[in-house]
């Protein structure tokens, strides 16, 4: 396994490459480092030097992919992307456009995006399994058949919808949490609640109604009948068994997002006012700021390639059928 | 059973009186705490860099430069901050011989500006003050090693303070034209301030020199307290940037503190961390979530003003009482419209604006027309502020396009009869819920130069009638399109259809409504009009670069003064040839002639009448659409008090106070929890189990089939 690890660590460096090379493409074509110093020195009174004086400190003076003006390594190495690139397969960040650290721009806002990505992560799957497993205990009856409906209305739903109806109704009528906020150690609690809730919610029609697929083609396994004929309960039989043989493919989703829930969401971070890298993210697309969008990019991309590697190392431990070579 | 035990606490701790959703800690309860929102992430808090609203209402709070605009007195006046003062310009000819105070601006050389500071003022205690017992300081020259167990500026133990100098103010200077700091008027300050390009240039050589002993020819520091700037010959709106914070003090130790090898990196720098002698000083700075001011102990002596305008009564209670009133200011971060709004109405922020989302909620029409609070909102004892903004939103023409452009007949004939056409009051009604004034010039109520009733009205778009400025009728815009030579929106010569093209940022829905209002606008005069949507980035390419054809655009004034939006027409402006912030690109030489004559003018009937021919050339040329000067509309909870709105200053939280006994009564009125869903969700809950046990059991108790 370990060799299939390594191998796997090796194979991720043209993948970040490949990313990063994409990222600052797609980047680039639609802001131009004037266009970036524009943004950062305001919109008025911005001069030619003043925009020039931006672009030299902060390294944006020099051409993207090649420098036509210097010859050998100079040529790839004098360039926008060589000198952004490799500090951050160093995981060094830099500074952002700014002036901050990034680095622990992303210490200090991983906590609070955890604190609410995590529960979501983790309520959500159990909640998620629960109704599946409901919806294919009662299969075939009304619970099931209102089940369904139920989870196809809820993932028809925009996620929009659940956060503005959940500050509406819990926070602005009930009066129960605060509408949104944020503050760290166990003062945090009243304001994550009603986010986690609202994950928990908005996520549960389609990962419920995918894991009762799941389950559904289970319980018509053959084990199933042998095990029913053995004259164990029905309860036991979902979550000794079914369940258990079910979570292959639970695993396949949801092991690879467990490293990304760092990244925390874009969307319910805003609504919410967390402090969180979700929300620092969306502020640097709409900012511009580079440095902080391919940072978090980079993360994102080695965060995502860790779980793929995790997913893999958990299969083994869910099927012992499974090696990794 | 057990569900009472779920209950009965929840009824205990709702009986109790105390709210569930209150987003500050208990222990803010009772405490004179201003809270405030913020949207935008402040970028830069260092005084030479800062230059947005976000973050002009933190700093301004902390900086202090010598002058400051009058809380409540109207047109905006400037008064002494720091300065003994209102400093008066002294004029010298290129041999430095004093000219008298009428001479004429081409005779002036440069004017001298002496500014004397009050003793007594004192920086709010901060590290790079701080001094052993022999009096030397304690944590300017640290080891790397030393900065390692610092994490935040309290990890520093002590602190210190001194007494404000005049060189402090020099310095400042200085720093404004340091290349490494990029301040965003260097530009503007190397063509005023003598010395100034010089010494940027030699910083740019000399990257490590220390500001501190490097010389200004401009900027002196006379003595402890006065110190002087030379500006090239006559500029008298120089007064007004000595009320903004880019000519605030910092003191050289305090720069020195922070460029400490190692604080970078934990973001302890000045850009973050102001140090001023201002009422109030940073103490939380989380820009991502929360920034804090405390009431600087040091903070020297200011009243509150015992004058201003007729209508002042109801803020005059305090007149001459010490400022400030307030301990704190907390400023949240609230990205989205909704909750902030939803927070206001429990009474968790003290003050709000008004998006379009919320406006019927929250206004109404009284039958004089007079926007008043909506009978809800008055029932919670909120009360409306509203100001009009020393700015304008205007539609521009390009004045280099080939077809609305040029100062020919034909193309100012063509631009008249839009400008007519385009109905802005419909524009303000419908897309700023009539939050504006339909703009007669380039220059807003309130600023020098600006004619209220029919003196004031534009004679191209409006006639004088029934006591009000009457939009001319689109027949009078389609004769002059006739005139124009595209009759019924043809070209007479061509025959083909008049296809105008309006380039635009916006791509939302939102967007959509107001881009088919435009054409439906354009359309009454039967011209055809094609909109370029692109984004920000390229909208502005497209503006350096004159390709726009028709855009929208707005200005929002540093300064009170005529000169700061008739400048946004002047020739040397020109966005395409010279970069500048004339993005019409227009150029009219004798608006320029008058234009550089009237802007070194002291106000005064000779330089109204300069004003009123310039505003006459620009409505006869119609380079702009003039659109409307926008009006603020304020919210504000009963408990805030002696608000009055100051589109110009910024630091007004060392006015305001607040009755937090008042304030936390009305909170726990408003925000008691509802808890009937309670007994629902255990209904319903219920409901659901109970059938499903029941079921269970049966299926495992029934026989096999």
């Amino acid at each position: 396994m370990i060799a299939y690890l390594i191998r796997r660590l090796l194979y991720a460096v043209p993948i970040l490459v490949g990313v990063n090379l994409l990222t600052f493409a797609l980047f680039f074509v639609v802001n131009t480092p004037d266009d970036m110093a524009r943004i950062q020195l305001g919109i008025k009174r911005v001069t030619p030097d003043a925009i020039h004086s931006w672009k030299v400190a902060h390294g944006y003076d020099k051409p993207l992919f090649y420098n036509p003006r210097e010859s050998g390594a100079k040529f790839f190495t004098d360039t926008i992307f060589f000198e952004k690139s490799v500090p951050m397969f160093r995981f060094e960040f830099g500074r952002s456009d700014d002036g901050r650290d990034i680095a622990q721009e992303i210490e200090s806002r991983a906590g609070p995006s955890l604190e609410i990505a995590l529960p979501v992560f983790v309520i959500g799957m159990m909640a998620n399994v629960s109704f599946a497993l409901m919806m294919a205990f009662f299969r075939a009856t009304l619970v099931d058949v209102w089940g369904v409906v139920l989870c196809v209305a809820a993932m028809s739903i925009s996620s929009l919808f659940y956060i503005i109806g959940g500050q509406f109704l819990v926070a602005k009528l009930w009066h129960w949490v605060p509408i949104s906020g944020f503050e760290a150690g166990t003062s945090s609690l009243k304001f994550v609640i009603l986010p986690v809730i609202i994950g928990v919610a908005s996520g549960l029609g389609s990962g419920a109604r995918w894991y009762r697929t799941i389950f559904l083609e289970e319980v018509g396994r053959d084990y199933v009948r042998t095990a029913k004929a053995k004259g164990i309960s029905e309860i036991r039989v979902f979550f000794h068994h079914v369940l258990r043989n079910g979570l292959i493919p639970i695993l396949t989703g949801a092991v690879v997002i467990i490293p990304s829930l760092f990244m925390g969401s874009l969307i319910m971070e805003s609504f919410f006012g967390i402090p969180g890298l979700g929300s620092y993210t969306l502020d640097a697309i709409n900012s511009q700021d580079f440095a902080i969008v391919r940072s978090m990019v980079f993360i994102g991309s080695v965060l995502y390639i860790i779980g793929l590697m995790l997913t893999d190392i958990s299969y083994t431990l869910a099927d012992p059928r499974i090696r990794l070579q | 059973m057990r569900i009472w035990l779920v209950i009965i606490p929840i009824l205990c701790i709702a009986g109790c009186g105390s709210t569930w959703n209150d987003p500050y800690p208990a222990s803010d309860r009772g405490k004179s705490i201003l809270y405030l929102a913020f949207t935008e992430r402040p970028r830069h808090l260092d005084p030479a860099r800062s230059y947005s609203e976000d973050e002009a209402s933190i700093n301004a709070q902390i900086y202090e430069p010598p002058l400051q605009y009058h809380y409540l007195k109207r047109p905006y006046t400037l008064v002494p901050l720091t300065a003994a003062a209102a400093p008066h310009p002294q004029y010298y000819d290129a041999q430095n011989r004093l000219l008298p105070h009428d001479a004429d601006a081409k005779s002036i050389a440069y004017s001298l500006y002496e500014i004397r500071l009050k003793p007594g003022i004192y920086y709010q205690p901060h590290p790079a003050f701080a001094r052993d017992e022999n009096g030397k300081p304690l944590y300017q020259n640290m080891t790397r090693k030393e900065l390692e167990s610092i994490g935040d500026l309290a990890d520093f133990g002590k602190t210190g303070t001194r007494e404000l100098v005049a060189s402090d103010y020099v310095y400042e200077i200085k720093r404004l034209a340091d290349p490494r700091i990029q301040s965003p008027i260097a530009g503007l300050m190397s063509e005023y301030i003598l010395g100034f390009r010089a010494f940027s240039q030699r910083l740019q050589k000399d990257p490590a020199a220390d500001l501190s002993k490097c010389e200004m020819s401009g900027v002196e520091a006379r003595d402890r307290y006065t110190y002087t700037i030379k500006v090239r010959g006559k500029y008298p709106q120089f007064a007004y940037w000595l009320a903004m914070s880019f000519f605030a003090p910092v003191p050289p130790e305090v720069d020195h503190f922070y460029s400490q090898a190692g604080l970078a990196g934990k973001n302890l720098v000045l850009d973050w961390h102001p140090v001023g002698t201002g009422p109030y000083m940073l103490t939380e700075n989380n820009p991502n979530s929360r920034m804090v001011l405390m009431r600087n102990p040091n903070f020297h002596s200011e009243t509150y003003p015992s004058s201003g305008m007729p209508e002042d009564g109801s803020v005059l209670k305090d007149a001459g009482k010490t400022l400030p009133f307030i301990d704190e200011v907390v400023f949240s971060r609230e990205k989205e419209s909704i909750p902030y709004w939803n927070k206001f109405l429990q009474g968790y922020y003290d003050v709000s604006g008004i998006t379009s989302d919320n406006f019927d909620q929250a206004i109404m029409m009284s039958v004089q027309g007079e926007a008043q609070v909506s009978k809800d909102m008055a029932k919670q004892g909120i009360e409306l502020k509203t100001s009009v903004a020393p700015s304008i939103r205007y539609m521009a023409f390009n004045m280099l396009d080939p077809v609305v452009g040029g100062y020919g007949r034909r193309a100012r004939l063509l631009r008249q009869a839009i400008s007519i056409a385009l109905d802005f009051e419909e524009n303000i009604s419908i897309f700023a819920n009539g939050r504006g004034i339909p703009a007669q010039g380039p220059l807003p109520p309130g600023i020098f130069g600006y004619h209220w009733g029919q003196e004031g009205i534009n004679p191209v778009v409006y006639d004088w009638a029934d006591g009000g400025a009457k939009r001319k009728s689109i027949v009078a815009a389609k004769k002059l399109l006739a005139d124009a030579g595209y009759p019924d929106g043809r070209d007479a010569a061509t025959g083909k259809p008049l296809v105008l093209y309006l380039d635009s940022t916006g791509r939302g829905a939102d967007d959509k409504t107001r881009f088919d209002w435009y054409r439906k606008e354009f359309a009454r005069i039967n011209i055809q009009l094609e909109v370029r949507a692109t984004d920000y980035n390229r909208f502005q390419e497209k503006i350096r670069k004159g390709s726009a054809q028709i855009f929208t655009w707005g200005w929002n004034a540093d300064y009170p003064d005529p000169e700061n939006f008739l400048f946004l027409l002047y020739g040397p402006q020109g966005k395409v040839k010279y970069g500048g912030e004339n993005s019409a690109n227009y150029d009219n030489p004798e608006y320029d002639r008058l234009f550089e004559k009237m802007k070194n003018m002291e106000n005064s009937p000779e330089r109204q009448a300069i004003i009123d021919r310039m505003v006459a050339i620009l409505r006869e040329d119609s380079p702009w659409m003039w659109g409307f000067y926008p009006k603020d509309y304020q919210l504000n909870h009963v408990w805030l008090s002696n608000l009055k709105p100051n589109q110009m200053a910024r630091n007004n939280v060392k006015y305001l106070r607040i009755d937090a006994k008042l304030r936390d009564r009305m909170r726990r009125e408003w925000n008691g929890p509802v808890l009937w869903p309670f007994a629902f969700a255990v209904l319903g809950i219920g409901l659901i189990v109970v059938p499903a046990l029941k079921y269970y059991r049966r299926r495992e108790e029934g026989r096999a089939k």
